[in-house]
């Protein structure tokens, strides 16, 4: 086989046929769907969820994940934040000419393994080659299927004052591990990307029974961003406090150099939940007893509902509340 | 103005040095502060090495700020 | 490392800041209003905003965000030039994260990259220099900006350029001075302050000695103060006891970093490698001698003689960036804050950069929208 994507293996021919078989199917396993333009799913009645997103990452592989094992947790963990249970993934990859099949085939292997971990199966992929210079190495879609949670009490219109708001481990991890992996800018760190799938740990605790009212998935534009949002579109007044962040100090560290906010760093392995007070003890107690959860903390409350547009509030050391807004435009590292 | 951070020093070769913000490294110069020793923190503007921190003010400052926020009187 | 600048119990911090309050409270009812301190440094500015110093103290103690954020100050004449070097495909153009988004008449470095021209950040401009190695058939501009912190740094790049002997490396210097820039505001500008909270870091080089004038020329109080809630505070308790006992000093408070005579290596380098000019500063207009140019001696090195740069006069907006630095206006006093000016689509410079006082402001003040 060649050592390299070329436009052929793009044309539907041999070498596309060779680049499905000896790549995508030897990892995926579904060679008998892989024979159809179509894959037949059986669903039990009931809802359904489906999401899609486009993985876009630089670099392809980084300390703690790949462009394969976000394109899977991802879009997992936006199906399970929804309060689905992620069943199915279709992979599209868009690969740039001249990409190292080696790498491609970690790439899918990644992919594979992490779908093999959050239990779901990749029923449907397709691959498109590009000139060199048109796309950046490869590029990812995946569009996720699952089955609404019977029983499941997420339903933020449920959301009321005294609620507590949890995150499920330490933030900007993932944020910082990217950056420090690119090498622009001569930070080197040994923290590693926090990309995991999340569905198994959500699925516990929503089997556990723990009230559980809102979740979403802090990725781009942070923590902050994500609880301005869901401050704004429920119309409730959040309250968080500085001092119960948990935050690795090597983020703090390279946030502190580059004057950046760690409440603004991309995730890609954290839930933000919206719980109860009564059941967030023991949905502490859950979110801890897995790895990925290790480090969930309480970082605030619900402290209104119902007044004006919502707004999300950050106590500080001092005392005094400031208010939060979404990030505006892209974080760049300042010296003055 | 001008962003500043403390980093301690743990490793040091001609011009430049090797230090640690809570964890994370970087390399800077040391133009501006060729004494420095291992141990020691420096601040750190733009990559360079800026001032060595006198840990003995440092201290005296603290226990000065204490006594000013806990003094009887304002 | 907080332990450092820091007391371990953070308690120390609030119990400073009630004593700043009613000290301050003392002060207003004995001279009949509320004291004002002028903070010189944008990273204070963020800093008092970020920690919520600047709220807690709100309604007892004015804190007048002053001239310190490089970026606020470059006048727009010098950014639209910027944005013109970055303008031809022979050139790789490096700056500061901070000089992305400042507008210029039309545009900016950033909408210049989305056009396609080689901008790039670095953290340090020894990058620039190494940029400028590994490109050899590029000409390599560092956008330099800065006050006395960062002009060494700028030096070390333009020696370490005229050492290994890289003569595609240029800097288009527009550095700012803090001594010339507080004289004309306490002069000029008539600003009413009671006091300086001085920069932490622009000391380090310069030493608490520069600050003399400050006393003897204005009998103006000032305080060299660090980052970190209690430095600040502890800061603000001296200047309000000078206040309060009409005896104005020049104290530093960040004895750990900041030391009586500055950095001799850091002002020998300047000095080597920039000479004093004339600067125009944004809002504020011409300062004599209140920036650094690059010596002849190292004028190979000088964008500003290597590129033949012109530039027409920039069209006047109602952004009143210009009298926030001086503390003539608050944010909220712009008709354009929060409205036609964001974060986002910034019509001034104190919007664009973090540290800028409406930056600052629309990220940690700002309670509406």
């Amino acid at each position: 086989m060649e050592r390299k994507v070329t436009l052929a293996h793009g044309d539907g021919g041999e070498l596309a046929h060779k680049l499905i078989q000896q790549i995508f199917i030897s990892a995926f396993g579904n060679g008998h769907a892989a024979r159809f333009d179509s894959a037949y799913l059986s669903l039990k009645s009931g809802e359904i969820a489906v999401t899609t997103d486009s993985f876009v990452v630089r670099p392809l592989f980084f300390p703690g994940g790949d462009i394969g094992k976000i394109a899977v947790s991802g879009t997992v963990n936006d199906l399970a934040v929804a309060g689905a249970i992620p069943l199915y993934l279709t992979a599209g990859f868009i690969i740039e000419e001249g990409f190292s099949l080696a790498d491609l085939r970690k790439i899918v292997q990644s992919l594979a393994e992490e779908a093999g971990k959050a239990g779901v199966r990749v029923v449907a992929g397709d691959t498109k080659v590009v000139e060199k210079g048109g796309a950046d190495g490869v590029y990812i879609n995946t569009t996720g299927v699952g089955l609404q949670r019977a029983g499941s009490s997420v339903d933020p219109s449920r959301i009321e004052a005294g609620d507590d708001i949890v995150v499920s481990g330490t933030i900007g991890d993932h944020g910082i591990a990217i950056l420090a992996a690119r090498g622009e800018l001569g930070l080197m760190t040994d923290l590693e990307s926090d990309c995991a799938s999340l569905n198994k740990m959500i699925a516990a605790l929503i089997d556990g029974g723990c009230d559980v009212k809102m979740m979403r998935d802090p990725t781009r534009g942070g923590v902050a961003t994500t609880l301005v949002e869901i401050a704004e579109d429920f119309g409730a007044v959040l309250e968080i406090e500085e001092r119960t962040l948990p935050i690795r100090n090597e983020v703090k560290g390279a946030c502190d150099i580059l004057g950046f906010d760690p409440l603004y760093l991309a995730n890609e392995g954290k839930v933000i939940l919206v719980v109860s007070h009564a059941d967030c003890p023991q949905a502490l107690d859950i979110l801890r007893r897995f790895p990925e959860g290790e480090n969930t903390a309480v970082i605030g409350h619900v402290a209104g509902r119902g007044r004006g547009t919502g707004q999300l509030l950050l106590e500080t050391p001092l005392g005094s509340k400031r208010r939060i807004h979404r990030l505006s435009g892209m974080m760049l590292p300042r010296i003055c | 103005m001008c962003v500043g951070v403390p980093a301690k020093v743990i490793e040091k070769k001609e011009y430049t040095a090797l230090v640690d913000v809570m964890g994370t490294k970087m390399e800077v110069g040391i133009l501006f502060v060729p004494e420095v020793e291992i141990g020691e923190y420096v601040i750190v503007h733009a990559g360079q090495g800026m001032s060595i921190i006198d840990q003995t003010f440092a201290r005296q400052s603290i226990s000065e700020w204490e006594k000013m926020a806990r003094a009887d009187v304002i | 490392m907080q332990t450092l600048f820091e007391p371990a119990d953070p308690a120390v911090a609030i119990e400073l800041a009630q004593k700043v309050i009613a000290l301050a409270d003392r002060c207003k009812e004995k001279f009949g209003a509320m004291p004002a301190f002028m903070e010189v440094c944008g990273s204070h500015t963020m800093a008092l905003a970020k920690t919520g110093v600047k709220l807690i103290l709100q309604g007892h103690v004015n804190l007048i965000s002053g001239p310190g954020c490089p970026v606020c100050v470059t006048d727009q004449k010098q950014i639209d030039a910027m944005i013109e070097v970055a303008e031809s495909d022979s050139r790789i153009v490096c700056t500061f994260g901070d000089m992305m988004r400042v507008p210029g008449s039309k545009r900016s470095l950033l909408s210049a990259k989305t056009e396609g021209r080689d901008v790039r950040i670095v953290y340090s401009p020894l990058d620039a220099v190494r940029i400028a190695e590994e490109n050899p058939e590029k000409e390599v501009v560092f956008l330099g900006v800065g006050f006395e912190t960062t002009v060494p740094v700028l030096a070390a790049a333009i020696q370490m350029a005229a050492h290994k002997n890289i003569n595609n490396f240029s800097m288009w210097a527009t550095t700012k001075l803090v001594q010339p820039v507080l004289r004309t505001l306490l002069s000029v500008k008539k600003v009413k302050i009671n006091g300086f909270l001085l920069p932490g870091h622009v000391s380090i080089v310069l030493g608490e000695q520069a600050y003399r004038f400050l006393i003897d020329e204005f009998r103006m109080p000032g305080v060299i103060s660090g980052f970190e809630p209690v430095e600040m505070l502890s800061a603000i308790y001296k200047l309000l006891k000078m206040v309060d006992e009409g005896r104005p000093e020049i104290i530093n408070n960040y004895k750990s970093v900041v030391r009586a005579g500055g950095n001799k290596t850091a002002q020998k380098m300047m000095n080597e490698f920039f000479q004093p000019c004339d600067e125009s500063w944004r809002g504020i207009g011409m300062i004599s001698k209140s920036g650094l140019e690059i010596r002849e001696k190292y004028s190979r090195f000088n964008a500003k003689e290597k590129f033949s740069i012109k530039i027409g006069e920039p069209k006047k907006t109602p952004c009143r960036c210009g009298d926030m630095i001086c503390g003539l206006a608050s944010p909220e006093e712009c008709v354009l804050f929060g409205k036609a000016c964001t974060p986002l689509h910034p019509v001034g410079p104190c919007m664009v950069s973090t540290e800028g006082s409406c930056a600052a402001h629309y990220a940690y003040m700002r309670k509406e929208g």
